[in-house]
């Protein structure tokens, strides 16, 4: 009958299934997502001697990371590539960047495991989403792969270090006291137009911001609405026309996401509206340059996105090397950066870069990124 | 069964063979499996294969249902909301401190009343699928971001997150490959060997045929749209659980990679043919495709022109083989071939 | 009794032509209509609606849309769907994009060149359709991952500020001409030029018997596969213009732009009368039918429902939308069934 030669394919390809999980199944410890206790002692006896290896091997030579941001097509991305790059090229090493088109968490994974599969040294990533990535990674950490955290902290457990590229408290308040100096008076309408509702670190800072914004210097504020744009050029604009429709009395957008200070930017400007709305959050300055000169965004902030990269591999680099563990309270050094003066791990192994940068026309002109 | 009729029957069947699509399919995903190895070093270690074949997981469940669908005629473009919305309800279930064990049931009822209510446009209001489950496509997904908003739900207990990601206990075959073969095998035999298969096939040859044969069309157009809205439900379960997260922007994009496979696996978009083995193969081949490109660091963009490229030619290629072994037989017997249908695998027709 | 016979059928085709222009109008007046309503009702709690700003925004947001629907409409009155549509805006959109920031072309060239492109991009669906006899479901399914891919492939990471464009080139956007906003008058001349060849013209008649009666049409000799290949043709030239309306309006392209539009453009078209069974249908109403969807966005956003009712009630809509249809449809068979009893 036709159906038996279609039927022998599907039990073909069915054995060769159980072929590849069997013979697997004796010579890898089975790793289980089940963060359980028997897993870390299983891959233990396993992992260590691996990672011993590799880490003899790395702690002089070139290494191979998986550089896997939130998406491939947003630049702030690009621009922290731009440091890791960089230091991976002092030493010769390869970076790898993988990712989706779109921020979102599940289209991370596949990426994870593949890297996993890799075996490359260290995965530095920037989750979409903290615990959607988080089995993924400890699966990758239980075979002997560092994993570093940056700009957007997967769950705590499911890294090594964290390089957080600012304080959240202190983004949260810096935020606030823009809003604050933009309005008229401190007092007005606000809107929060944010990145993608499941991010981690835009909905940290935006909930300091709120505590923030409690205090009685603030009360004159008031936060209308906060939406989200999806780090996506179109989203944030109609989100931005959506705000600037919705409430006529709109005095400050604050974006903290490169891709939404630029679209509101734009939508504020071609509006006509710059000078009775004001946007402020976290830009890069060559974006920002011609809204501080023309008075639509007169204060912004960030940091040194390259720096971010570059910290964030050196980080990758002293985990192989052994030469830092990620716990709390380890000391470490990166020339060039913090003045040349020591790192330390704080709780659930975060790394601060730095505080937030101000950027307004006294000093804008004088930076290129 | 006729005896063979003329000496060149043996080639005969060689030709219908070769003419088949799930034949090209064991050679595509041979080859691919060849490709992938050539590729990376890393492609045929044993990890790997599982980690390839539980991304495309949910996709693989969907599109079973899907593929009973397509061959009685009609089109479910729903399945992606249906499964966002039962990871949304899921998550607004647990969140508010019903256990899993209620909150699943109820999801899966949930699919279920989807499903029905497509089923009924479609098989009693007489719409077309295409545009109804356009519109349930849109409704499903805005009723999962009324219950859950745009936050997620995630602290769902380990025991539940071993469902989507964990493996069979020694084994490295994950979970939901298990559900799938089993789905597969379930509807494979509803498909091909049960008088309900018959009549999909019928309906999807000729819907008023089948009526006057005896066929109740109606009823088993929503019998499957009910089974395409509880399937999607479980695969939003199963996502809920491999992402350790309820959203409810879950499964979003997914309704065009099933369309894909299932067309790929050769089924044919009129309705009145295609396999439930063919849409296996083709979910092999897609999962091994993206994970064989992916370690070869391929660009996800030349996967996605690869894809393209192969469903275009899951159609063209059968057409052809049809049209050359047409001509083969016209040469050989000095007179026109019967009209008979493309051989994309039937299940045999009285 | 053949005679009779005879008067009896030209009666009920003239009967049927008749009701079939009479449903068409009554969409696109419904739609009116209901638009009328909900602009009285959201205004009373959102004064700021009927506003002249409010109103062009929205108009002009819709018209990408409904420049992508008419060309979308065309190929389903020819029975066949188009899903590519996005892809090929997205595609025409970063190309213009580039070109305009690498000072490689001047506007009108850029202009030029994404109207040529999208034409192209059209006329490869067509082949696919007509040459390889793949069904356009399939076809369009096929090329929209292939064209989307292309589409990455060129961008890359690369993203276009609204600061690497010519200045000037996003002034459209904004500016009116005697009030009425410039993308509103583009949308009304494609409307206005494709219904005239629809309606005028052989080619457009012959549009319709296709979509109404392909073997029919084929009996009668009329070249289908041609009139096909032309509609996806004209599909891929309009989203070739609805790609340079976009790249006008959001300023930043990469190569996600575009992605997910497919949804609203085939629901403008839906919403705006045209049937998936083809053969019926106007332009006019896919172009109203994405002024539409425009609107119930825009005044759910100003009522103060949140931004995640806005999928469900578009859902809804859709789903009234064909319900009503299938209630007209059927009325005209009844009535053509009557009248040829008489």
């Amino acid at each position: 009958m036709e159906l038996r030669s279609a039927g022998r394919s599907i039990a073909l390809a069915s054995v060769a299934v159980l072929i590849f999980s069997a013979c697997s199944g004796s010579s890898t410890p089975s790793p289980s997502a089940a963060p359980s206790v028997a897993a870390p002692s299983a891959a233990a006896s396993a992992a260590p001697s691996a990672a011993a290896s590799a880490a003899a091997s790395a702690a002089a030579g070139p290494i191979t990371v998986g550089y896997l941001p939130k998406d491939i097509v947003n630049q702030y991305f690009a621009a922290a590539k731009t440091g890791v790059d960089k230091a991976a090229a002092e030493t010769g090493s390869k970076v790898i960047q993988v990712g989706p088109n779109e921020a979102k968490p599940d289209l991370q994974i596949p990426f994870i495991t593949d890297l996993t599969t890799q075996k490359v040294g260290a995965i530095i990533i920037s989750a979409d989403g903290k615990d959607e990535v988080a089995p993924a990674l400890k699966l990758a950490m239980a075979a002997g792969i560092k994993v570093v955290g940056f700009d957007s902290s997967p769950a705590v457990g499911a890294y090594d270090v964290f390089v957080n590229q600012v304080d959240f408290s202190g983004v949260g308040v810096n935020l606030a006291d823009w809003a604050c100096e933009l309005a008229p008076s401190c007092t007005g309408e606000i809107a929060i137009l944010s990145a993608a509702a499941t991010a981690t670190n835009q909905n940290a800072w935006i909930d300091l911001m709120k505590t923030t914004l409690k205090l009685d210097k603030y009360k004159g504020l008031k936060l209308v609405d906060t939406v989200y744009g999806n780090d996506d050029a179109t989203v944030s604009t109609t989100q931005a026309q959506g705000l600037l429709t919705k409430y006529p009395n709109l005095k400050v957008i604050v974006a903290p996401t490169t891709v939404g200070i630029l679209a509101a930017a734009q939508v504020v400007k071609q509006a006509g509206k710059s000078a009775t709305v004001k946007v402020t959050g976290l830009g890069f300055p060559n974006d920002m340059k011609p809204f501080v000169k023309d008075g639509t965004s007169p204060v912004f902030g960030l940091w040194s996105v390259p720096d971010l990269g570059y910290l964030s591999y050196q980080v990758a680099a002293k985990l192989i090397s052994g030469e830092i563990t990620g716990k709390e309270g380890e000391t470490f050094t990166v020339k060039g950066l913090n003045g040349d003066k020591p790192y330390t791990i704080g709780k659930d192994g975060v790394v601060i870069l730095g505080p937030a940068f101000r950027f307004d026309k006294t000093n804008v002109d004088n930076f290129n990124f | 069964m006729s005896a063979p009729v003329a000496p060149g029957n043996g080639e005969r069947r060689w030709t219908h063979l070769l003419a088949r699509w799930e034949t090209l399919l064991v050679v595509v995903v041979v080859g691919l499996v060849a490709l992938g190895a050539s590729l990376s070093p890393f492609f045929l270690t044993p990890g790997n294969f599982s980690n390839l074949i539980a991304a495309l997981m949910e996709v693989a469940i969907m599109a079973l249902p899907m593929t009973l669908i397509i061959v009685a005629g009609e089109i479910d473009l729903s399945v992606e909301s249906m499964a966002g919305l039962s990871s949304a309800i899921l998550g607004f279930l647990w969140a508010a401190g019903v256990p899993l064990w209620i909150g699943i049931p109820v999801v899966l009822l949930v699919g279920i009343l989807g499903g029905l209510m497509n089923g009924l446009l479609v098989a009693r209001g007489g719409l077309p699928s295409l545009v109804v489950t356009l519109g349930t496509l849109a409704l499903f997904r805005g009723l999962a971001l009324i219950v859950l908003g745009p936050r997620g739900v995630s602290d769902f207990p380990p025991a539940f997150t071993e469902l989507g990601f964990g493996h069979v206990p020694g084994t490295l075959i994950p979970w939901p490959f298990v559900i799938f073969i089993l789905l597969a095998i379930l509807l494979g035999i509803l498909l091909h060997r049960t008088w309900v298969g018959r009549q999909v096939y019928a309906i999807g040859k000729n819907a008023g045929t089948a009526r006057f044969s005896g066929v109740r069309v109606t009823r088993v157009r929503v019998g499957l749209f009910v089974l395409s809205g509880l399937v999607s439900s479980l695969a939003g379960v199963i996502l809920t659980s491999r992402l350790s997260s309820a959203r409810a922007d879950a499964a979003q994009g997914m309704t065009l990679t099933v369309a894909t496979v299932v067309l790929l696996g050769g089924v044919n978009i009129f309705g009145g043919s295609g396999t439930i083995p063919g849409v296996v193969l083709a979910v092999l081949a897609v999962a091994i495709m993206q994970n064989a490109l992916r370690l070869a660091s391929v660009s996800v963009e030349v996967q996605s022109i690869a894809l393209g490229l192969l469903l275009i030619l899951s159609v063209v290629i059968p057409n052809f083989a049809h049209q050359a072994k047409s001509a083969l037989d016209r040469v050989r017997r000095g007179r026109p071939p019967p009209a008979d249908s493309i051989a994309h695998g039937e299940a045999a027709v009285s | 009794m053949a005679e009779s016979g005879v008067t009896a059928t030209v009666g009920a085709g003239r009967t049927r032509g008749q009701w079939l222009s009479t449903v068409a109008r009554q969409r696109e007046l419904s739609l009116v209509a209901i638009m009328f309503v909900l602009g009285g009702l959201v205004s009373v709690t959102a004064p700021q609606f009927l506003t002249l700003s409010n109103l062009s925004q929205v108009a002009v947001l819709a018209s990408i849309v409904a420049v992508a629907a008419v060309g979308e409409a065309l190929v389903m009155i020819t029975r066949n769907i188009d899903l590519s549509v996005e892809a090929m805006i997205g595609l025409v959109a970063y190309c213009v994009a580039i070109v305009l920031q690498r000072h490689a072309l001047d506007a009108p060239a850029a202009i030029a060149l994404g109207i040529g492109i999208g034409l192209v991009l059209g006329m490869i669906n067509g082949a696919v359709v007509t040459l390889l006899k793949v069904p356009s479901i399939v076809a369009t399914l096929g090329t929209l991952s292939i064209f989307r891919g292309v589409d990455y492939l060129i961008a890359g990471s690369h993203q276009v500020p609204l600061a690497g464009l010519p200045p000037g080139f996003t002034d459209p956007a904004r500016d009116s001409i005697l009030g009425i906003p410039i993308f509103v008058l583009v949308t009304l001349l494609v409307v206005v030029i494709g219904s005239v060849v629809l309606r005028s013209t052989r080619f457009g008649r012959q549009v319709y018997a296709v979509g109404s009666n392909p073997e029919a049409a084929a009996i009668l000799g009329i070249p289908s596969r041609l009139v096909v290949f032309a509609a996806f043709s004209l599909c891929g030239l309009l989203a070739g213009v609805a790609g340079i309306l976009w790249v006008m309006e959001f300023g930043t392209i990469n190569g996600t732009s575009a992605t997910g539009t497919v949804l609203s453009i085939v629901a403008a078209v839906v919403v705006g009368g045209v049937s998936t069974l083809g053969g019926i249908g106007t332009l006019a109403g896919a172009a109203l039918g994405a002024l539409f969807l425009g609107f119930i966005a825009n005044a759910l956003i100003l009522v103060g429902l949140s931004q995640f009712w806005l999928q469900a009630i578009y859902g809804v809509v859709i789903l009234v939308a064909i319900s009503a249809d299938a209630i007209i449809l059927r009325r005209i068979q009844r009535a053509t069934v009557e009248s040829r009893a008489r």
